[in-house]
């Protein structure tokens, strides 16, 4: 229990994805001027990130791994969840249409996408086993959602600051993310890896 | 695109006006985590300047042949078959390398640059221009990268490639290397393009009003 709850904290506050991975930043900057949208960014993020590591952990072990076939692991993992979330995507949109609603728009957007793609590769480079892969895709998951969440708040705080002219936008955004890494850096060493 | 955009045109696009980096904010994923040593980003900014030429230049060599419904899995297929090949002639020839670029080097499936060029570009153009502007993009993502790393291996190691520039007494500002200090000076490398670029706007425009000051001049 203490292996995977030390996992968990590790994905989520030591090995930020985001800030210290530099995985998913394109969404990481282009989703987090709005509050609202973050949260419901982080939580598709994460639900996606989970369902497909699952995915991918069966693919790996019970066809890639034992027929040797690992040198395809880039092309079949991207396939697979490019296609898992195009599937994931339509479903809602039947049967759950007031979720499609809410989270559609950031289920197309993470379609493909580095973070997405990035934990069950990380899975399988590193050897997790079945529980081990779910708990570092949530935890993976839930790291940012938390940086993406308060991203958005220092953002809507940012709006009433005067910026330079130059740096409006995107380039204050990555100075922001800098000093948010700064401050998650402190949580380094807190756990050992 | 416009036929009489001569081949160096296409290609010098990227560099500047459009450089992928600092100008669409695309892919910017790899950027960071790669570029704590001059070494890495050049080696990142290589594979990813090949995996785009080459998959510019399949993908218009096809382009008749793909169904415009399916263009994106094919596009996405033809990406990761590339990017295999980088993975595999890298692990054989370069494992330390390999080794420091790990899963980053997978993830150049996903960069939305190449998807977007594929798309864009080479989805309606053919073979040659194609070829120069993934060659041109690829060139302007891995100089930026280059630079980035340089300067963070120069501030945060006080060396470049490995080599020693400050000499022994130099006291390394470690934040360069680790990630904030990569978030920090991407914002402000941002920051000084959009200085450069306005200028060169104004500039433009200053020498556009002379023009038209002097041939009035002239006239009168």
């Amino acid at each position: 229990m203490g292996e995977y709850f030390t996992l968990f904290m590790g994905a989520v506050i030591v090995n930020n994805f985001v800030l210290t991975r530099f995985l998913g930043l394109c969404i990481f900057f282009g989703v987090s001027k709005n509050l609202n949208a973050s949260i419901g960014m982080g939580m598709a993020v994460t639900s996606v990130m989970t369902l497909s590591s699952i995915l991918a952990w069966i693919v790996y072990n019970y066809v890639l791994h034992p027929y040797g076939l690992t040198f395809l692991t880039t092309a079949v993992f991207v396939v697979l969840v490019a296609s898992f979330v195009q599937l994931l995507e339509m479903i809602i949109k039947k049967h759950a249409p007031a979720l499609y609603g809410m989270w559609g728009i950031y289920l197309v957007l993470i379609a493909t996408n580095c973070i997405v793609l990035g934990v069950p590769l990380l899975n399988a480079e590193s050897n997790f086993g079945f529980v081990k892969s779910i708990v570092f895709a949530i935890g993976s998951g839930a790291g940012f959602a938390l940086a993406i969440i308060l991203m958005a708040s220092l953002r809507e705080k940012l709006q009433y600051a005067d910026v330079p002219k130059s740096l409006e936008g995107l380039g204050i955004a990555f100075v922001l993310a800098g000093m948010l890494a700064l401050s998650f850096m402190g949580f380094s060493g807190m756990i050992p890896l | 695109m416009n036929n009489n955009d001569s081949l160096w045109d296409i290609f010098y696009k990227g560099l500047f006006d459009q450089n992928p980096i600092f100008r669409l904010a695309l892919s910017l994923c790899p950027a960071l985590a790669v570029t704590s040593t001059a070494i890495n980003a050049l080696a990142m900014g290589l594979s990813v300047m090949f995996v785009i030429t080459a998959n510019n230049t399949v993908i218009s060599l096809f382009r008749r042949w793909v169904n415009p419904k399916v263009r994106v899995p094919v596009y996405i297929t033809s990406i990761a078959t590339i990017v295999t090949v980088v993975q595999l002639v890298l692990e054989a020839y370069f494992p330390e390398l390999f080794r420091a670029l790990s899963i980053y080097l997978a993830l150049i499936v996903v960069f939305a640059i190449i998807l977007a060029r594929a798309e864009v570009f080479a989805a309606k153009n053919t073979v040659v221009p194609s070829f120069f502007d993934g060659l041109g993009m690829g060139t302007g993502f891995a100089g930026a990268m280059v630079l980035i790393g340089v300067i963070r291996e120069l501030f945060g190691a006080g060396t470049i490639f490995g080599l020693e520039v400050f000499g022994a007494g130099y006291d390394p500002i470690l934040i360069m290397i680790l990630p904030p200090g990569g978030f920090i000076l991407i914002g402000l490398m941002i920051g000084a393009f959009n200085i450069y670029s306005a200028r060169q706007a104004k500039i433009g425009a200053a020498r556009a009003k002379a023009c038209t000051a002097c041939a009035q001049g002239s006239e009168a």
